[in-house]
């Protein structure tokens, strides 16, 4: 067994993953569900990417070069089938990510640089998200309708049916334009706050049901806290139940029914303009995050290593391949740390910046918050 | 001669015809009652909401976020301390995004005592509300300035709390909003809802027009010598009240501020007026503990101490859990006309 901190040995990890068969094979199957090789691969790669930055990033966490670290480790496969499968743009014809903090699949997925990531874990000034303000992995991105994260546990559920509502509407304006859905994202620990109780209620009044997907990533803990203490043996998907709402839990280890898992999922909201609870049990690979020591966790399923093995199995990859593509996401990984910690940190001058937005209607800031009113 | 509750109800048609306003929402907003206070009576956009004011908030920041233009209510502001967090983090929307959000949403509320609301209809918000940063706060104590407030608050692109001071609800203003009719019989026929069956009642709105109190403008609403009151909201009458009295009786006259604006505030004014008098007494009905008087009172310290002739002090709530619903509670709890006139009395009479 290796050391928490260490990766497995490559070589035994190669030889047990020797795939045997010859011919090429067309899709990637999962019980009923069937992936195409192709995206099977891209998401295998994206899925491999993320891994890399989440791996450098807790290794910024413990050299110095960043503070803190939290992240998904074990939901790539989650994350990275969600956001390829993202209607991504800005306006409500396009889909409102409300997220949490084990969101950089989804993110590396619709197309953000790493270096997007990096930036706000070193609290860069270029930190797009947060001007360096904000723990890593609290995205905003305006141009993808990523409303800002925010590290209160599931407040993003109050947020969402509001953002549902508009798109609602536009889609009943446009019904050319009627694809757009609030996507909310959170732990199952988050569920026992009473927004996420808030999100079904808001997201089924009757005559006003909201596309709402509901996402739950179910990985057992909270902090500490294992999940059977603290909450009843039903799966938390049933909590839909009593408000009508659409459910199902998926294997959000495996790339093929999580793919499908959401692509059920999103198709119903879509089309019929109402909410869908969908519960995913996810690995957490390396804790809570950097404050709980960020070890590695060998006993949880690595849906990383095991989408590996099942394209090797496969013959859709063979292991050399599957080098190539870890050694240039970490390449990648690294590049992007390199170029971060040459970049600007914030300075004492931008403390009040971005507070209040300019306003005419505003005799003491009209143009910019300068601090105390009337301060000199 | 409209009330303070018929003047946010202009403020708020103003806003769905002219300012693009797409919702006003909260518990009882909508037909059939239109509001508890009858604030929202007969307005196109208004629905009523699941009794949850988490949701409320989180909504209304879910509406801004896509582009529509919210405006909320908390029933009481009593009602608004399980989302002090939600508050917290629509206050730093803008800052946390790096400007990447801005969070434009109103948020009204009932402030305050003086209806024998007890302990869950009586609570003052302003001092909490001083501590979110990325917050305007604001709170009229007539109707129209209630209605200029609105309206700036609706324009307004950051996230702004409207406090109204409930005693005041029904308090008509002697000074007419632009476009609204004299004859204020005439305006209830036109805008109140009967009583009974309103099925197919429809509102006929007179033709307003845009009045804006700037945010962060304070009015001077007497002027005197002997001294510098600060209030807001429902004291501030009462402070007016006080000042005539004095100076009818005794010929002390003294500056009466009406802040108006709690974040940002007049400190112009404030500070004009400080050094002219030298006498400073600030009066509110929150609970006296971290206060937000109190941090008007360490700013006039701070930035004035060499101008004060006598020691400025404060007339605040009693730091007590609630308001008592017998009126002897609610009578020393809270500040009264008697005990603002006191209060100017010894600030204007004690030596310097």
């Amino acid at each position: 067994m290796p050391d928490a901190n260490e990766d497995p040995p490559d070589i035994e990890d190669a030889l047990l993953r020797r795939g045997t068969r010859t011919a090429a094979p067309s899709a990637i199957r999962s019980g009923r569900d069937v992936m195409s090789v192709e995206v099977a691969l891209t998401v295998f790669r994206q899925m491999l990417r993320t891994r890399a930055l989440e791996e450098r990033s807790i290794k910024m966490s413990k050299s110095g070069e960043a503070y803190f670290w939290i992240g998904g480790p074990g939901e790539e496969a989650f994350n990275v089938c969600l956001g390829l499968q993202i209607n991504k743009g800005r306006g409500p014809a396009h889909d409102y990510l409300h997220l949490h903090y084990r969101n950089a699949g989804i993110m590396l997925a619709m197309g953000m640089p790493m270096i997007e990531h990096t930036r706000q874990l070193a609290m860069r000034w270029t930190d797009r998200h947060s001007r360096g303000r904000n723990f890593v992995g609290h995205y905003s991105i305006p141009e993808w309708n990523v409303v800002p994260v925010t590290s209160v546990i599931e407040v993003q559920f109050a947020m969402a049916p509001g953002t549902a509502l508009v798109q609602k509407r536009h889609g009943l304006k446009t019904p050319g334009e009627n694809e757009g859905i609030s996507v909310v994202v959170g732990g199952e620990a988050g569920t026992a706050e009473g927004d996420f109780e808030s999100c079904l209620n808001w997201s089924t009044r009757p005559g006003a049901e909201l596309p709402v997907l509901m996402l739950v990533t179910n990985n057992r803990y909270g902090i500490s806290t294992d999940l059977d203490s603290v909450h009843t043996h039903r799966p938390i998907a049933d909590r839909a139940i009593p408000y009508g709402v659409r459910h199902e839990t998926i294997d959000g280890n495996d790339p093929v029914a999580t793919w499908h898992g959401i692509d059920r999922a999103m198709r119903y909201c879509r089309r019929e303009r109402k909410p869908f609870l969908l519960e995913a049990t996810v690995s957490r690979l390396h804790g809570h995050s950097s404050s709980s020591g960020a070890q590695r966790n060998w006993n949880e399923i690595d849906p990383l290593n095991a989408f590996e093995q099942k394209l090797i199995d496969a013959g859709a990859i063979d292991t050399n391949a599957v080098r190539a593509l870890k050694d240039e996401a970490k390449a990648e990984a690294d590049e992007a740390v390199v170029e971060t910690m040459k970049e600007a940190e914030p300075t004492r001058e931008d403390v009040y910046a971005f507070t209040y937005a300019p306003s005419e209607v505003d005799a003491a800031y009209p143009k910019d918050y300068t601090g105390l009113p009337g301060a000199k | 001669m409209a009330n303070m509750a018929q003047a946010v109800r202009m403020a708020l048609h103003y806003g769905e015809k002219h300012l693009g306003v797409t919702d006003v929402f909260g518990e009882d907003v909508g037909p059939p009652l239109g509001g508890v206070f009858t604030a929202t009576q007969g307005l196109k956009t208004a629905w009523n909401t699941p009794l949850d004011e988490r949701g409320i908030i989180g909504t209304a920041m879910g509406i801004a976020y896509a582009g529509g233009r919210p405006v909320c209510e908390i029933q009481f502001c009593d009602y608004a301390f399980n989302v002090l967090d939600m508050f917290k983090i629509a206050g730093n929307q803008r800052w946390a995004s790096g400007g990447g959000y801005d969070m434009p949403l109103v948020v009204m509320t009932p402030n305050g005592a003086g209806i024998r609301g007890s302990l869950y209809h009586s609570h003052s918000f302003e001092s909490w509300a001083s501590r979110l940063p990325g917050w305007k706060v604001v709170m009229p104590s007539n109707a129209l300035d209630a209605y200029g407030l609105m309206i700036a608050a609706i324009k307004d692109p950051n996230p702004v709390l409207v406090l109204l001071p409930k005693a005041l609800l029904r308090a008509r203003d002697p000074r007419l909003i632009p476009g609204e009719p004299a004859d204020q019989d005439e305006l209830s026929r036109m805008i109140d809802a009967p009583i009974g069956d309103r099925a197919d009642w429809e509102p006929n709105w007179p033709e307003l027009e845009d009045h804006t109190v700037k945010i962060g403008t304070a009015e001077l609403v007497r002027e005197g010598t002997f001294g510098t009151v600060i209030s807001y909201g429902r004291p501030l009458p009462l402070c007016a009240q006080a000042a005539d009295e004095l100076a009818n009786q005794h010929h002390r006259t003294f500056d009466v501020i009406d802040l108006r604006s709690i974040f940002p505030y007049d400190w112009e004014m404030i500070s004009r007026s400080v050094l002219k008098t030298g006498r400073v007494l600030i009066v509110n009905e929150d609970t006296e503990v971290t206060n937000f008087g109190e941090h008007l009172l360490r700013r006039i310290v701070d930035e004035h101490f060499y101008d004060l002739v006598v020691r400025p002090r404060t007339l605040m709530g009693k730091h007590v859990p609630g308001i008592g619903m017998n009126q002897n509670y609610e009578l020393n709890s809270v500040p009264q006309l008697g005990d603002i006139r006191g209060a100017l009395w010894d600030l204007a009479t004690e030596a310097a």
